[in-house]
């Protein structure tokens, strides 16, 4: 019984690590310019199609698949921010939130028209046998994902708080026309900001699609679970969406292993109405 | 343009179609399924649109009164309309106890609640039998008494929803130019200022999303007794929520006719593309409906009616002076 669920608990802290890591970039961008994007979900599927792609037409792993994912998810942030969210950020609030959810239905139904609805997975034994610790059993994949997730989790904290570029997109986060008239551009920052958040879900995606299905309305769910690591994590804190994510790992692996897979999900939610009803500061963020 | 010109076009043009229509079942179909869109957008401008408080969830509103509709009728054998107002009850309900806590937060915060909320109660509904799970509920094939409301032309549909939308709006008209539509307002544009100035911010918001939560569960009951049938993803799914903020947005938010301005334009392109692009035209649909919403966000924030009724005045720029650092 115990082994069962330290099993439980294991993989959903390897599973945390990755929520972490692709919740990480949304709450950068929303501490940094109070900007949701509700198509962040669809950044990670956008990764995870991009992962079987890689599979697929050049035989490649997780070791070539990460990385071109990372650019090509990069390089569609950078754009999405110069084509579109430059400028609804003078809009209304609405224009906001219409802006990235008219975007994530643009990605989710491309997907959907030129993939179609079935689910794709990545071959089970890509990566190799199983690791057996004790009485747990790892699957590669999974353990592959948690340890990556964990490190770039802590790499772009390390970012964001001990480099010089760090510091410059914290000055525009807090007061850009100071920023500006210390020769940093806010722009530059800020499209940087979404750079690196888009590249840190195209890590996450690639990572995912090699232990989970990948299809064109998965990334509903795990925007899901973003705004939920985000809000529990506290808006803008990369160390409390790190915390808030393993977290939700592990009470997302218990309620399905206690209460019943349905309802991992009906937990998470509650979860998260509870959190924003009790703390909605979250337990790292500034009130 | 003149308000009241052109108000009295978009009335007039409804009144007729009906007789443009004759002999064109497949129009007389569109005409409905617009009109019915408006209810449900024009019920979301209440809190959405006037109150500046941008739910994303109302499909727990939406689909409460089609499965309150359909349940009476699968389960009890009544005529779903007998459901109707038992929906509408328990969507007022569910508001009350979403909203007391949501409402306080603000901006992105309550739309991101709100979503939560939806796909809560739409995994709920999904493992749920009495309300046949993920499979869905029937109503009536044919019509046993006139209750039932079963018709096999789409006319009799569109007297019906034109009847709910007057009411609606009248009832909307009416919240505009009333106390609480000016404490609604206030609230949209600075919820501090309001609040300081002795508007019981939260309790005015927490009446416009009960009246709103009330009348979109009688769009959802409309739609179950148009089509007929109802399944976890046609009654909760989170398009359905989307589809009422972007109606409302596309034609003016917080505008009487802005939803059925924004009606009138995407029901019909949905329609057609659905039709010229077939079966795999259920995603470029949505491609389409995506593409349009951005360009919407990017070039028209504030809708086409506002766009319509300000030509000739100079554009207001709300909002552009707080974030200087985005120029």
């Amino acid at each position: 019984m115990s082994a069962i669920l330290l099993q439980v608990i294991v993989s959903g802290l390897l599973i945390g690590a990755v929520y972490a890591l692709f919740s990480s970039g949304l709450t950068l961008i929303w501490g940094m310019m109070n900007v949701i994007n509700f198509a962040h979900g669809d950044f990670v599927m956008l990764a995870m199609y991009t992962a079987f792609i890689v599979w697929t037409a050049f035989g490649g792993g997780p070791a070539a698949a990460v990385p071109v994912a990372a650019i090509i998810l990069a390089t569609i942030g950078v754009l999405s921010y110069f084509l579109l969210v430059r400028h609804i950020m003078r809009g209304p609030m609405l224009a906001q939130i219409l802006g990235t959810f008219g975007l994530a239905l643009l990605l989710r139904y491309s997907a959907f028209w030129y993939f179609g609805a079935n689910f794709k997975t990545l071959p089970d034994d890509m990566l190799g046998a199983p690791f057996v610790v004790g009485s747990i059993r790892i699957d590669a994949p999974r353990l592959l994902a948690g340890t990556v997730g964990l490190l770039v989790t802590l790499m772009l904290h390390l970012l964001l708080t001990r480099s010089a570029l760090g510091s410059r997109m914290l000055a525009v986060s807090e007061d850009a026309t100071a920023a500006q008239l210390m020769g940093i551009r806010p722009e530059r920052m800020q499209a940087v900001a979404w750079a690196l958040a888009a590249g840190a879900t195209g890590i996450a995606g690639a990572l995912i699609a090699t232990f989970f299905y990948t299809s064109p309305t998965v990334g509903e769910t795990l925007a899901i679970v973003a705004f939920v690591t985000v809000a529990f994590g506290g808006f803008g804190s990369v160390p409390g969406a790190l915390v808030a994510g393993l977290l939700i790992g592990v009470i997302e692996g218990l309620s399905a292993f206690l209460i019943g897979p349905v309802y991992k999900d009906v937990v998470v939610y509650l979860l998260f109405v509870l959190v924003l009803w009790i703390r909605p500061q979250g337990l790292m963020g500034k009130a | 343009m003149r308000p009241r010109f052109l108000y009295g076009a978009i009335g007039a043009l409804i009144l007729i179609y009906p007789l443009l229509t004759i002999g064109a079942p497949v129009y007389q179909r569109l005409g409905a399924l617009v009109l019915l869109a408006a209810v449900g957008a024009s019920a979301w401008n209440l809190i959405g649109g006037y109150a500046g408080q941008v739910s994303v969830g109302h499909a727990v509103f939406f689909g409460a009164g089609a499965y309150a509709a359909l349940a009476v009728y699968s389960n009890f054998g009544l005529p779903p309309l007998a459901g109707v107002p038992l929906g509408a009850l328990i969507a007022v309900l569910i508001a009350a106890l979403i909203g007391m806590p949501t409402l306080r937060l603000s901006g992105h915060y309550f739309s991101m609640a709100t979503i939560a909320v939806a796909e809560l109660v739409r995994v709920l509904i999904t493992n749920w039998d009495w309300v046949g799970g993920a499979q869905g509920m029937s109503g009536p094939a044919v019509s046993r008494t006139p209750l039932d409301l079963t018709f096999t032309s789409a006319l009799p549909y569109y007297y019906i929803f034109l009847a709910v939308l007057a009411a609606l709006l009248w009832l909307t008209w009416r919240i505009e130019g009333s106390r609480m539509g000016f404490y609604l307002r206030a609230i949209k544009d600075s919820e501090r200022a309001a609040r300081s100035l002795g508007v019981a911010a939260g309790r005015y918001k927490l009446y416009a999303y009960m009246l709103s939560a009330g009348l979109t569960a009688l769009a959802g009951s409309l739609y179950a007794l148009m089509f007929g049938f109802i399944d976890p993803d046609s009654g909760f799914g989170i398009l359905i929520s989307v589809k009422m903020l972007i109606m409302a947005a596309l034609g003016g938010s917080g505008l009487l006719l802005g939803p059925l301005v924004g009606a009138m334009i995407l029901v019909p392109l949905e329609e057609i593309s659905n039709s010229l692009l077939g079966g795999r035209g259920a995603g470029l649909t949505f491609v389409v409906y995506g593409a349009i919403i951005v360009v919407i966000a990017r070039f028209l924030p504030n809708g086409i009616l506002a766009v319509l009724l300000h030509s000739g005045k100079p554009p207001s720029k709300p909002a552009a002076a707080e974030q200087p650092h985005a120029a």
